[in-house]
């Protein structure tokens, strides 16, 4: 039996995004899951699954957040899928409830970069491949990896930097309007080919905040979904694929992301297509990758991105607004775990400043994508079971 | 040789015959004795047909850009200077692999343009594989 529509979000929690010294990882992670699940409607005691990111923490880190909520879970695992860990913590918790191991998961990140910096993330060993055979050639990572992708896109498809530039201006408009976003002031199509180089073809506009902040949501089934505070969210459709770890594997594809496996299969499981969906909270440590999202889900053709994004049509009010939140590029990065939470408060419809409201929105389109371009998964997730 | 507080390699119970061999100035890569594929990174195993025979061959050591970037601003320990260029090259043999194109000037690369391995020595045991545009251009 397909489990469209089976399972569904409840609740839904965050603290402020930016810097947030005054709590350690380990609190922020505790508050926003505390808050998703006060927004859920179900007790403590009701949550008996928990699942949590490696976030650079302790042994058994999930359990750790557990016990400190004063939850003994019948279910919990720490997963590592980069930034595409929160979509799969979705998707993994619907088939932990389904074999029967839990009732309602909770899934938490937390992301200490902005006071803490950004290296301590992982712990010496996690990096090991990256660290032998890319750092000592003065390789930094991600921003290395996305710009080499990056240009390898301008040099097959004619992708500019001013294209990537729409995408920076986009959703700065969209941080502009959220109250809890890092970068709220508006940036210009000029502000963005004025910034400087950081890794050529990035400029600094192009690059993801550093950020402190925490996420957490809690899935529970469609049935005990239905007696809750808020109305659910329900998990239509939702797949994975992760390619290659490293961008220098021989068969790594730099112009797509795993969504060309995913994001089919996702949308066949929910019944949709693209152009059911009325928002896309898209992974985008970078602009370029929004830009090959929108292709690799089918938005447009291969290499028509850059013509797709024109005329305001991902900006809200647009025909796909996308990143409505301000994404990891303007809001900060809490590395996928808002793009979950913003996209259920777009979906309840009445939760966001009412200028980033997308207007009846019924279906949207949440995306992780995790390391070289290595990890990706796809959540659809809508008001409405099939 | 180069003093350098830069990152070096670690070689590991994989990878230190191939680092034994840049250290020297012969760039190998496992080719699997099954199937023929050559393999990067070092491994014991081949991913194409799961055989663990293989031999260390030498390579061409020719390649072209697959991609580059330029960066422009310090991220990694004892690389002050800037710009430089990482790129991702395609072995004529197969395998692909991160480095640095040196002696050039961002400028001139493009991808596809063909690269002819050099070696920087670093200490008695690492010597790393960087790249360098082929004199006689196709
Ligand atoms: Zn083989």
């Amino acid at each position: 039996m397909s489990l469209a529509g089976q399972y569904a979000i409840v609740g839904v929690g965050d603290t402020k995004v930016g810097r947030v010294p005054e709590y350690s990882k380990t609190g922020l992670a505790l508050l926003a899951a505390a808050r998703a699940i006060d927004d859920s409607g179900l007790s403590r005691d009701d949550v008996d699954g928990v699942l949590t990111s490696q976030m650079g923490g302790t042994f058994i880190y999930s359990l750790e957040i557990a016990t400190k909520l004063g939850i003994q879970p019948r279910y919990t695992t720490v997963m590592e899928l980069g930034g595409a860990t929160s979509v799969c913590m979705a998707q993994q918790a619907a088939v932990a409830i389904e074999a029967g191991l839990a009732n309602a998961v909770l899934c938490v990140h937390a992301q200490k970069q902005a006071t803490e910096g950004q290296r301590p993330r992982h712990g010496g060993a996690l990096l090991r491949g990256f660290d032998e055979f890319d750092r000592p050639f003065g390789h930094p990572g991600a921003t290395a990896v996305h710009a080499l992708a990056a240009r390898r896109h301008m040099h097959l498809y004619g992708s500019t930097s001013e294209d990537f530039a729409r995408i920076a201006v986009a959703e700065r408009l969209h941080a502009s309007l959220n109250a809890n976003a890092q970068r709220r002031e508006p940036i210009t199509l000029e502000d963005h080919q004025a910034s400087r180089w950081v890794i050529e073809p990035f400029r600094l506009l192009d690059c993801c905040q550093v950020s402190d902040g925490a996420g957490a949501f809690i899935v529970t089934s469609a049935k005990r979904a239905r007696n809750l505070q808020k109305p659910p969210v329900y998990l239509l459709g939702f797949s994975q694929f992760h390619p290659h770890r490293f961008i220098s594997d021989q068969n790594a594809d730099l112009t797509s992301t795993g969504a060309v496996v995913s994001g089919p299969r996702a949308f066949a499981m929910a019944g949709l297509s693209p152009k059911d969906v009325d928002a896309a909270e898209l992974y985008d440590c970078f602009t370029y990758v929004v830009l090959t999202e929108l292709e690799d889900y089918g938005f447009c053709g291969k290499g028509e991105g850059r013509e797709f994004i024109k005329d305001g049509r991902i900006e809200i009010g647009g025909s796909l607004p996308v990143n409505t939140h301000g994404g990891l590029l303007s809001q900060g990065h809490v590395e996928g775990m808002m793009h979950v939470v913003e996209a259920v408060r777009q979906l309840r419809g009445n939760e966001v400043e009412p200028a980033r409201q997308v207007e009846g929105a019924k279906v949207v389109l949440v995306s992780g994508h995790g390391g070289q371009m290595s990890t990706h998964g796809s959540l659809i997730l809508g008001t409405e079971r099939p | 040789m180069t003093s350098t507080n830069r990152p070096l390699p670690k070689p590991d119970e994989d990878s230190d015959e191939f680092w034994r061999y840049c250290s020297l100035h012969e760039l190998r890569m496992q080719r699997c004795n099954t199937c023929g594929h050559f393999r990067f990174r070092p491994s014991v195993i081949c991913p194409n047909c799961l055989s663990t025979e293989a031999s260390w061959e030498r390579l061409s050591g020719t390649a072209q850009i697959h991609s580059f970037v330029v960066v422009h601003q310090q991220m990694v320990v004892g690389y002050d200077q800037v710009p430089y260029v990482i790129a991702l090259v395609d072995l004529d043999e197969g395998p692909r692999m991160t480095t640095r194109i040196v002696d050039c000037e961002a400028n001139d690369l493009s991808i596809g343009l063909q690269v002819q391995v050099t070696f920087e020595d670093y200490t008695d045991d690492i010597s790393l594989p960087v790249f360098v545009p082929s004199k006689s251009r196709v």
